[in-house]
């Protein structure tokens, strides 16, 4: 067993866990935060993204221990505390940018990224940035129109903390 | 009594965001793997590695003494436990006892032989491996028309034909149509093994209290009461001590409308152990275990005349079922005799079904359950047919389509197609795109070596399953208003919606009728203590089945609303009316329906022969399937030099009857051409020889990614249904069906001028390069 600290979301964690633990089931199961899901165990799929130091991470194939001593920002992190909707789940909510739902907060949390990369993405760029997440619901076309939506508040995301800071 | 009444805007018709959407972007939904209950053991599946092997002996006892195992089973724990269930049935099916892990024998790779129970996943993952099992592989077979040869090796050795069924179906006279005949083009069409992989695998968790001897059962279905009802028969338990939950289910597409060995299974455990226990799918397994869809191989035959008039349609259908029946499995390939036909109105059909084992994981509904494969094969041999008389592939359709004063439509196939004009809808689409303009321009880019192609699908299907004469298990649904004293109302659909957007769709409908704001509207479904019995939601039919039956609830609930508001405002029953959340009477006084209801609940005020409370519940059959229709073009171009398929537009003109939320419409659309697409460009669920699923990962299966899709132009005609009273058709499967034949037509069609007749899906850059090639070779020669 390890200890690893961590902080999730702006809070500070300290657990033992066992070296092989994979960080998805380490916010899952031990931290209890169960929006960041696991699609394909592969990194194929993109279910389980989430920010490690304000780098999209897929974390099913990360080790809970290699993520000692960072920053974690997930899907239950976006809204502020009084539930305001960050303005890309908002952007997903008005474009219908979801149907099952099970891709999308992987699917927002690689928008995030994609946007602080490139603030005014073209189509084609946005569907490249979107390439390592698979949906299988949406064609994907709203969730470029979301993409897109967010990106006209570039403001409000620019005003928004990330992960750490 | 209030007397201002405002006109409410009605919702029905309107792009409404949905009322899902919340909690799952912000990662607070519950899907099955986020159920956590107290005590909980976890489970893990050892799999059969082999395509075809004998059993000759399983030494679990490595396994059962490593610390943090709590039990491993095998097969011959399980003898008690009922076989995994069919629905469907034809003359003379042969059906194979389906255990809930192998007995001395496994059929396919991924095949349940035995299961871990350990205190958590990682340590049942680690039992898993030190379970020791002698195999002795034995020969598989894999390929349906392989499995029909002689000598080929039994998948059950009780049947070496590999033969489950033989089903025929005859309309008109072909025979006759044949001798009649000036052109009959023939062609060997296969619809490729497809894997749905919904984005959530599957999970099951089952919580037993022996004290009540009552099980409950969370499971990502499509559909939970009929889930329960098999469940409590295989496990033995009364139905109504098994509560079965579908909570958040991400994505189905068919592959969840269905009862797998793993459901059972737990509950298995969980009844030895007296301890809720959890298994979650990985996607590998998923792949491997989870039903797959299409499968077909289709040897077409097309009779016309010379001016293009088609007489018949002759088809010998090779159903790859797999190894086992799954639920529906044996009834998939049946549908697609009956879309043979299509749109158009020849009169003699003759087709014959062979559901052939082979050794893979069953085939069963996956979205569009034998339309797509149907639709594939009439509006490819029509396109060949049209290249085989020189006329456009327009003309050919306008000359042969069910007009629009034919309806109901008698069908060659025996359906009568409920409303339509064809002609319209492909009109339509024709002038969207500028199919003359499209045409010249394709013969300028082939002057100049390009290859352009112009792919037309016009398809029809049938929605709104079902008839329940013509839908294993029953094809009714189910709704519950429910009003709450304060006015609040709650909704409660026995579908299962599991992303199509029914909390929305259905609030809106209910709002309208009601004249509540739609907030105060919420729909519940799922869960099998709450719900009243229903059916489920598969085949396009939330909408036109059930919110039919929500339709017919909300009328109840208007009439007895209607009946407490006279009584209060103290008039004649006949004297009000009810609009805009108000009842008036024709004096000009008004109640409020929230007034209403907390009177129907405070029992003071009863109308004569009426009684409290107001809460109404209906059972609706449909009388027939609804028929969307539509038109699909696709403009393509071809990179000779690479083979790849570029696609230049999309345009989609639907008929799916009257539009609740445009907003959801859109987006079942897109997502139904992506799987289209999918299948026609990309996906290949591959079996080698061996039984091996060598296309099991998503690195080997080809999954549409964002940057492979084309921009879906998207716009309809609205031909309302007489089935049902929303006059709704369904649009579920509609971009499934409609996408695929305008792919390959285009890629045909753009190829055209090297002689290519013909491609099997997927068309692949590599298929595609190679054919480019050879008909160059081909050309050099000559």
């Amino acid at each position: 067993m390890r200890t690893i600290n961590v902080s999730v979301n702006g809070t500070k964690h300290s657990h033992e866990v066992e070296p092989r633990m994979l960080l998805i089931h380490y916010l899952r199961e031990v931290i209890g935060l169960t929006g960041t899901h696991m699609g394909c165990e592969t990194s194929l799929c993109g279910a389980c993204t989430i920010e490690v130091n304000g780098k999209a991470v897929k974390s099913c194939t990360m080790f809970a221990v290699q993520a000692d001593g960072a920053e974690i920002l997930t899907i239950e992190g976006l809204a502020a505390p009084d539930g305001t909707l960050h303005p890309i789940q908002d952007a997903f909510w008005t474009e219908h940018a979801l149907q099952c739902g099970f891709c999308t907060p992987g699917m927002i949390m690689i928008t995030k990224q994609i946007l602080e990369r490139n603030p005014n993405p073209t189509e084609h760029e946005i569907r490249e940035g979107l390439d390592g997440n698979l949906c299988r619901c949406t064609g994907y076309q709203h969730i470029v129109n979301a993409v897109r939506t967010a990106s006209l508040h570039r403001d409000a995301l620019a005003s928004l903390p990330k992960a750490g800071a | 009594m209030s007397t201002t009444v405002t006109k409410l805007e009605k919702l029905v018709g309107k792009r409404i965001k949905r009322k899902e959407d919340p909690r799952l972007i912000t990662g607070t939904a519950t899907y099955v793997e986020d159920v956590k209950l107290p005590d909980m053991y976890h489970a893990a599946i050892l799999r059969s590695p082999h395509g075809a092997a004998n059993i000759k002996s399983i030494d679990i006892s490595k396994a059962q003494a490593l610390p943090g195992v709590v039990a491993v089973y095998t097969g011959a724990d399980i003898l008690g436990v009922g076989s995994v269930v069919c629905a469907a049935d034809l003359p003379g099916l042969r059906r194979p006892v389906h255990h809930i892990l192998a007995q001395d024998r496994t059929y396919f790779v991924g095949h349940a032989v035995a299961v871990v129970v350990a205190k958590d996943r990682y340590i049942a993952a680690d039992g898993v491996d030190l379970i020791e099992v002698d195999w002795e592989p034995t020969q598989a077979v894999t390929d349906p028309e392989k499995a029909l040869a002689a000598g080929a090796p039994a998948v059950h050795p009780e049947w070496p034909d590999n033969t489950a069924f033989v089903h025929n179906q005859e309309g008109g006279d072909m025979a006759q149509a044949f001798a009649d005949a000036e052109v009959v083009v023939r062609q060997r069409i296969v619809s490729q093994r497809l894997i749905p992989n919904a984005m959530e695998t599957r999970g099951v968790v089952a919580d037993w209290k022996q004290a009540d001897k009552s099980m409950t059962i969370w499971t990502s279905t499509q559909i939970p009461h009929l889930a329960r009802s098999i469940l409590a028969g295989q496990l033995g338990l009364d139905e109504n001590r098994v509560r079965l939950i579908a909570p958040e289910v991400g994505g189905g597409f068919g592959s969840k409308l269905n009862v797998y060995p793993e459901e059972a299974l737990m509950g298995f455990v969980s009844m030895k152990l007296h301890k809720p226990v959890k298994w979650i799918e990985s996607r590998r397994e998923n792949f491997q275990t989870t039903i797959h869809g299409r499968g077909h191989v289709d040897y077409l035959e097309i009779a016309a005349m010379r001016d293009g008039t088609i007489l018949g349609l002759k088809l010998k259908l090779i159903q790859d079922l797999g190894s086992y029946l799954q639920l529906l499995t044996p009834a998939i390939p049946t549908l697609s005799v009956l879309m043979m036909p299509g749109l158009y109105k020849f009169r003699n059909i003759s087709a014959q079904v062979i559901g052939v084992f082979t050794n893979a994981v069953p085939t069963d509904a996956y979205r569009g359950a034998g339309r797509p494969e149907a639709t594939h094969g009439i509006e490819r041999m029509v396109d060949m047919l049209a290249a085989e008389l020189g006329m456009d592939p327009v003309e050919i359709r306008l000359k042969n389509f069910a007009g629009k004063d034919d309806f109901p439509f008698l069908t060659a196939a025996g359906l009568t197609y409920d409303s339509g004009d064809y002609a319209a809808t492909l009109d339509k689409a024709l002038e969207m795109i500028d199919y003359k303009g499209l045409r010249a321009q394709q013969a300028q880019a082939r002057a100049e070596g390009r290859l352009m192609g112009i792919g037309i699908s016009t398809y029809g299907e049938l929605c709104g399953f079902g008839p329940s004469p013509a839908t294993p298990a029953g094809g009714w649904e189910s709704a519950t208003v429910k009003v709450e004293p304060s006015g609040k109302v709650t909704v409660m659909t026995g579908c299962s919606p599991h992303g199509q957007g029914q909390e929305t769709a259905f609030a809106q409908i209910a709002a309208d009728e009601l004249g509540v704001p739609m907030d105060d509207v919420i729909v519940l479904h799922g869960d099998t203590s709450i719900v009243q019995y229903g059916i489920g939601t598969f085949g396009s039919r939330n909408t036109a089945v059930g919110g039919a039956a929500l339709h017919y609830a909300l009328q109840d609930i208007r009439d007895k609303a209607k009946r407490f508001g006279a009584k209060m405002l103290g008039v004649e029953d006949g004297d009000v009316v009810l609009a805009d959340g108000h009842c008036t009477a024709s004096n000009g006084t008004s109640v409020t329906f929230q007034q209403i209801a907390a009177a129907a609940y405070r029992g003071i005020v009863i109308p004569t022969g009426s009684e409290p409370g107001l809460v109404a519940t209906r059972f609706w059959e449909p009388s027939n399937f609804a028929y969307p229709y539509g038109a699909h073009i696709i403009v393509s171009e071809v990179d000779a030099e690479t083979g790849q398929i570029e696609i230049k537009r999309y345009l989609a003109v639907d008929d799916i009857g009257n539009i609740i939320n445009p907003l959801l419409v859109d987006g079942q659309l897109h997502g139904g051409v992506a799987q289209g697409l999918g299948q026609a460009l990309w996906e290949h669920g591959i079996y080698d020889d061996n039984g091996q699923l060598v296309s099991g990962t998503f690195m080997d299966y080809a999954m549409p990614r964002a940057r492979m899709m084309p921009w879906v132009e998207s716009a309809h005609t609205v031909t309302p249904s007489p089935v049902n009273p929303l006059g709704a058709k369904g649009v579920g499967e509609a971009g499934t069906i409609g996408s695929t034949p305008a792919m390959v037509n285009s890629v045909v069609d753009a190829l055209a001028p090297l002689g290519v007749r013909h491609i099997d899906m997927p068309m692949t850059a590599g298929k595609i390069w190679k054919l480019i090639q050879d008909s160059s070779i081909q050309e050099k020669k000559a």
